[in-house]
């Protein structure tokens, strides 16, 4: 590989970035979903990256480990989203607020 | 050869987050994280992770994100007309959550620059074995073989869960 590691955390680290920003500044919740996902996977990549150049396999493990993790959260959240929509009619963040009153 | 293709795809992948984030129509915002998953399952392959690019594909490219196109047509969510500009997207009410992460991201920066320079040091490694189907399933089934065990376990949590949200009644 002759792409420097620093590269490869600096585009993980900007990955996480945009997710970030998508899960504090976007409305619709599925966004913000996606953007949770974005994360996970920029420290995915991470853990890949520092597997390949530490020579050692226990990252990509944990990635899988991590992807794992992701499905169940992606089909458990994906179901709360859905039963939100069912009983307000929105997936808007900011008119979701039904334990305020 | 290989940086060009790295930075061609770390390019593609950037792109198709920014388009998620700042897109306003759910389904583009999809079709755009599919593309991205794709980019970086070729990183992986790049970095010769073979069995995490292939799940890469066939799991987050190809279940979840089918998942989440599913929820984006029953759901039929638009971004909703009545607000003015830019906050009919974006929570502009939120501004200074975005400073603190700007800072928090600085630090970061900063005490990765400092602290981790021999950690990230290594440039040029030789090709290994580590990334193959055999290796990780070896590390898998050996060392990892519990955690493997409990994963299993959360799975079948999560489906009963999912079973339940989507009742009809809850």
């Amino acid at each position: 590989m002759v792409v420097p590691l620093y590269h490869i955390i600096a585009i993980s680290g900007l990955l996480f970035t945009i997710g970030v920003v998508g899960v504090l500044f976007r409305r619709s919740a599925i966004i913000v979903f996606m953007s949770v996902e974005i994360m996970l996977n920029a420290v995915n990549l991470a853990f890949i990256a520092f597997s390949r150049y530490h020579g050692s396999v226990d990252g990509q493990v944990f990635v899988f480990f991590i992807m794992t993790l992701a499905a169940a959260e992606v089909a458990v959240g994906l179901a709360i989203i859905i039963a939100l929509y069912r009983n307000l009619r929105t997936a808007d963040l900011s008119e979701i607020h039904e334990l305020k009153h | 050869m290989t940086a060009f293709l790295f930075y061609l795809f770390a390019v593609g992948l950037l792109g198709a987050s920014l388009f998620v984030v700042l897109n306003r129509n759910p389904m583009y915002s999809v079709v755009a994280l599919v593309f991205g998953f794709a980019n970086l399952a070729a990183i992986y392959f790049l970095l010769e992770a073979y069995f995490i690019g292939a799940l890469q594909v066939l799991v987050y490219a190809g279940a979840i994100m089918v998942l989440f196109l599913f929820v984006v047509l029953l759901l039929n969510v638009q971004a909703d007309a009545d607000r003015p500009g830019l906050s009919r997207v974006f929570r502009m009410d939120r501004w200074w959550f975005g400073v603190l992460a700007l800072v928090f991201i600085g630090l970061f920066l900063l005490l990765v620059g400092r602290g981790a320079r021999a950690f990230l040091a290594p440039t040029e490694v030789a090709p290994t074995q580590i990334g193959s189907v055999s290796q990780v399933g070896e590390a898998l089934f050996t060392r990892y073989l519990l955690p493997f065990e409990l994963a299993s376990l959360l799975l079948t949590v999560a489906l009963i869960g999912t079973v339940f949200l989507a009742k009809r009644k809850i």
